[in-house]
């Protein structure tokens, strides 16, 4: 009689790569919904075309590339990626925008490199750049939060995508730029003169902070990820917030809390900068990684050119993740802390 | 409780220890025959001193050890030797290896043996020479010469002697077993082997997951004085990997490369204890061992009393073996343990279970999906080493990385490869990896020899070659010197004259003939 030969170990612990990539999908949920309640079904919209065009270029992509499309569909990494993608894309983007966005998303930043667990960048980051640097008009201009201005219905939603001729949305500043863009106003006075600010930061934007937030720890809860890069990216953010903040002076950077409200911070804490593929691997890389895309994103937002940086950010430290690995390497059992062997 | 230390990483797969009833010993019965590989530990093979139609006796000298690191082998009951050829052995290779296959009589006779009256007056090396002579090697899995072991104490000062009775894998429960049925003869062969190590402190480990082991051990202890100390810690897996159960002990690591004793400690396994004891005091040698048959495709799981050499299949009947939900046989735990091809191999001194799952229990791995370095075999690695890198450097043979990342430190637990979610079998790539790391320094320092070969001949060939030079300017020097003081003396007329004289004595002799 034969018995199968398999190596050790023989037993598997419940957790799958889909199970992990289903997590974060449900994760998304919070965000998405409190996204739809304050800027209406853009952003939903958004991800089921973008998805299905997602779904369809993978499966192309692994034709193309000779591999078994069922079984590498089956890991669900290529929804996280257009879901991801289409949350920071505006609401109301036309059809081609978000087709250029998914394009680059999976095909240059994922498949050109060899597929899932092979791509040096966030590959939702790659298709976020590129939209950013080739239409930054269509890509800076956000739906105005309810109360605001007027919510589109879902028939409006979809005219947005495929007509996008004949779609005349309300846009609005959000509070990043108003920000950025404050010359002589204190920052009391800026956020009297303004509507767009709310409790602690933007009307809205506050809330889709705080569900992304709430996913994000769910997610650390369940074991998908660990606290490191979240926590570092947040500290070193608040930060940097506070030491620019100069009591709130015309010059003022925004507070620490307005920072942690605003734009992309949460959504880029829990769900950009954990992607593992193109991050730093150990603990303590995790945590140079997160506090370094803190730093630089508090700089692009403050200095730079863009009302908001998670993407740049992110995209920089992918370049150094590799070079951070080599340098937090943890100590192994039985090594000495401090001394570097190949020294 | 005691005090104890955190180790790095660590899984809880589920136990499944209940499923064989620790606390009672089975008897596996008589095969027909047994086979016994003549490499049961690591080292040297046994020589053999039996031929083929030998009759032997229970008990009786099969093979002796050849070698420092070897150990003896015995008869485990009264047969004749019918057959010495390579077998199938347990082993992961799957390769065959020299055996000697014993027809048992049915008769079980055995030769009479004798141990030592009091053991405490017995010298160190008279205890190690029983323990040798019994052809004891460590029972928990790796099959050191145990008396080679024993003998740290003239390398290093030692000072504590830990039994490790963790038994942290899951299913097994021989050790557990063993320490409910035998706990005094376990504190007995720890304080044998404590005087031989001349260490005054012995640590009986136990996990918290044994309550009748940790109750059995802990009434045993008492007799044993203040210096014999039960431990206890919570489960986790691989806490009883030595190294492991060392920092949970101590809250000291062993240093890289180096040996439990270097921090003057020697663990044993409690099978091995007992064996020793049995060697010492009964002069019994080392023939049998609990050996856990397990797994839901057996209907009678339990301990069994296993002679060594009695083949699997005898088991699998003895337990009750159900084939129809099983695809796998496996030597050792479900983490570490490896996969047999067949059942017609022996149980060896090493085997402390053989787990025969349902598909169900244990199913057969799906294909590997992509690492996506989540890092979740990071957060496991009981060694604080990258597994995730690691992967990326074996599958680029990446040498210079793999040592650079420490893989010579991975202890093969499995942890890394339980939490995968992509069910990547990691331990198998690292296996893969030492290998060539170990050819390649193999190949190494062969190229090493046939250079410095190369270059100590081109040396002498220089060395001739500048000789030869030194001679000849000699030799001319001598000539020029020759010629200038007797400047008459031309050399070149010298020549012709003899010429000369040549040809003419050779007209001479061809016209006298």
């Amino acid at each position: 009689m034969n018995f199968l030969r398999i190596t050790s170990p023989h037993g598997h612990g419940p957790l799958t790569t889909t199970q992990v990539m289903q997590a974060v999908l449900l994760a998304t949920l919070p965000g998405i919904g409190v996204l739809t309640w304050f800027f209406g079904p853009g952003t939903l919209i958004n991800i089921l075309f973008g998805g299905l065009l997602a779904l369809a270029l993978e499966y192309s992509a692994l034709r193309l590339r000779d591999r078994n499309p069922k079984r590498y569909l089956q890991d669900y990494s290529v929804l996280v990626t257009s879901t991801l993608l289409c949350i920071a894309l505006p609401p109301y983007a036309p059809w081609w925008l978000v087709t250029a966005g998914i394009l680059s998303a999976v095909i240059l930043g994922k498949h050109v490199f060899g597929g899932l667990g092979y791509n040096p960048f966030n590959p939702a980051m790659v298709g976020y750049v590129v939209l950013l640097i080739s239409f930054p008009l269509q890509m800076s201009s956000w739906q105005a939060p309810r109360g605001l201005g007027e919510i589109p219905g879902v028939a409006e939603s979809l005219t947005a995508l495929l007509v996008p001729a004949s779609y005349d949305g309300v846009t609005m500043a959000t509070p990043l730029d108003i920000l950025r863009q404050n010359k002589g106003l204190l920052l009391d006075d800026l956020y009297n003169n303004s509507p767009q600010f709310g409790q602690w930061a933007g009307i809205g934007w506050e809330w889709v902070n705080i569900a992304f937030l709430a996913g994000g720890a769910w997610l650390i809860y369940r074991g998908i990820f660990t606290w490191h890069a979240p926590v570092a990216m947040l500290f070193t953010l608040g930060l940097c917030a506070a030491i620019g903040f100069d009591s709130g002076s015309s010059e003022s950077g925004g507070s620490p809390l307005f920072h942690w409200l605003s734009g992309a911070t949460m959504f880029g804490a829990f769900f950009i900068i954990t992607d593992p593929v193109s991050g730093a691997t150990s603990n303590r890389g995790r945590l140079v990684f997160g506090a370094l895309v803190g730093v630089l994103l508090y700089l692009i937002r403050v200095a730079g050119n863009y009302p908001d940086a998670v993407a740049f950010a992110v995209l920089i430290l992918n370049f150094a993740a590799p070079f951070i690995d080599q340098y937090t390497q943890p100590v192994t059992y039985g090594h000495k802390p401090s001394k570097r062997d190949d020294e | 409780m005691n005090t104890f230390f955190n180790i790095h990483g660590g899984i809880h797969p589920e136990e499944e220890k209940h499923l064989s009833n620790p606390g009672t010993v089975l008897d596996a019965g008589l095969p027909q025959s047994l086979v016994l590989p003549l490499s049961q530990h690591i080292g040297k093979p046994s020589s053999l001193c039996v031929k083929p139609g030998d009759y032997v006796l229970g008990g009786q000298l099969l093979a002796e050890a050849d070698g420092m690191v070897s150990v003896p082998l015995h008869a485990p009951t009264s047969g004749t030797v019918i057959a010495i050829e390579p077998r199938p052995v347990p082993h992961p290779s799957a390769l065959d290896n020299l055996c000697l296959e014993l027809a048992c009589d049915g008769e079980d006779r055995w030769i009479e043996y004798r141990g030592c009256e009091d053991w405490r007056t017995e010298t160190p090396e008279s205890l190690i020479s029983r323990i040798s002579a019994a052809g004891i090697a460590g029972m928990g899995g790796a099959g050191f010469p145990t008396a080679v072991k024993l003998m740290a104490r003239e390398r290093l000062p030692l000072t504590t002697l830990i039994i490790n009775g963790t038994e942290c894998e899951p299913y097994i429960t021989a050790d557990d077993t063993l320490m409910q049925v035998d706990a005094a003869g376990i504190v007995e062969g720890a304080q044998i082997l404590a005087r031989i190590l001349a260490v005054e402190d012995i640590l009986l480990a136990v996990e918290d997951n044994k309550p009748a082991a940790l109750a059995a051990m802990r009434k045993a202890a008492e007799t044993a004085g203040e210096h014999c100390k039960v431990m206890t810690f919570p489960t986790k897996y691989p806490s009883g990997g030595e190294k492991q159960l060392i920092e949970i002990l101590t809250g000291q690591q062993v240093p890289a490369g180096g040996l439990p004793a270097d921090l003057g400690i020697v663990c044993q396994n409690p099978g091995t204890a007992v064996a020793a004891r049995d060697a010492v005091c009964h002069g019994k040698p080392l023939t049998d061992r609990i050996v856990t048959l397990t797994g839901r495709a057996l209907m009678r799981p339990g301990n069994y009393r296993t002679r060594l050499g009695t083949p699997i299949e005898h088991l699998l009947t003895v337990a009750g073996f159900d084939p129809s939900q099983n695809r796998r046989l496996i030597h050792g735990g479900p983490m570490m343990g490896f996969a047999l091809e067949s059942a017609a191999v022996p149980i060896v001194k090493t085997t402390n279970c053989i787990l025969v799952p349902t598909e169900q229990e244990l199913p057969t791995p799906p294909d590997a999906q992509a690492c996506i370095r989540c890092g979740l075999c990071a957060e496991a690695c009981p060694a604080s080493l990258l597994p995730q890198q690691l992967y990326w450097y074996a599958r680029a043979k990446d040498q210079e990385q793999l040592e650079r990342h420490h893989l010579a430190d991975c202890i093969e637990c499995g942890a890394c490869s339980w939490v995968c979610p992509s069910h990547i079998p990691l331990v198998q790539y690292y296996r893969a990896a030492k290998g060539m790391i170990r050819e390649s320094k193999a190949e190494k320092v062969r190229s090493d020899r046939s250079r410095d070969r190369f270059e100590a001949r081109e040396a002498r060939l220089e060395q001739e070659a500048i000789a030869r030079e030194a001679q000849r300017a000699a030799r001319r020097a001598a000539a020029e010197k020759k010629a200038a003081a007797g400047g008459a003396d031309d050399p070149v007329a010298a020549a012709i004259a003899r010429a000369k004289a040549k040809k003419e004595s050779a007209g001479n002799e061809e016209s006298g003939s």
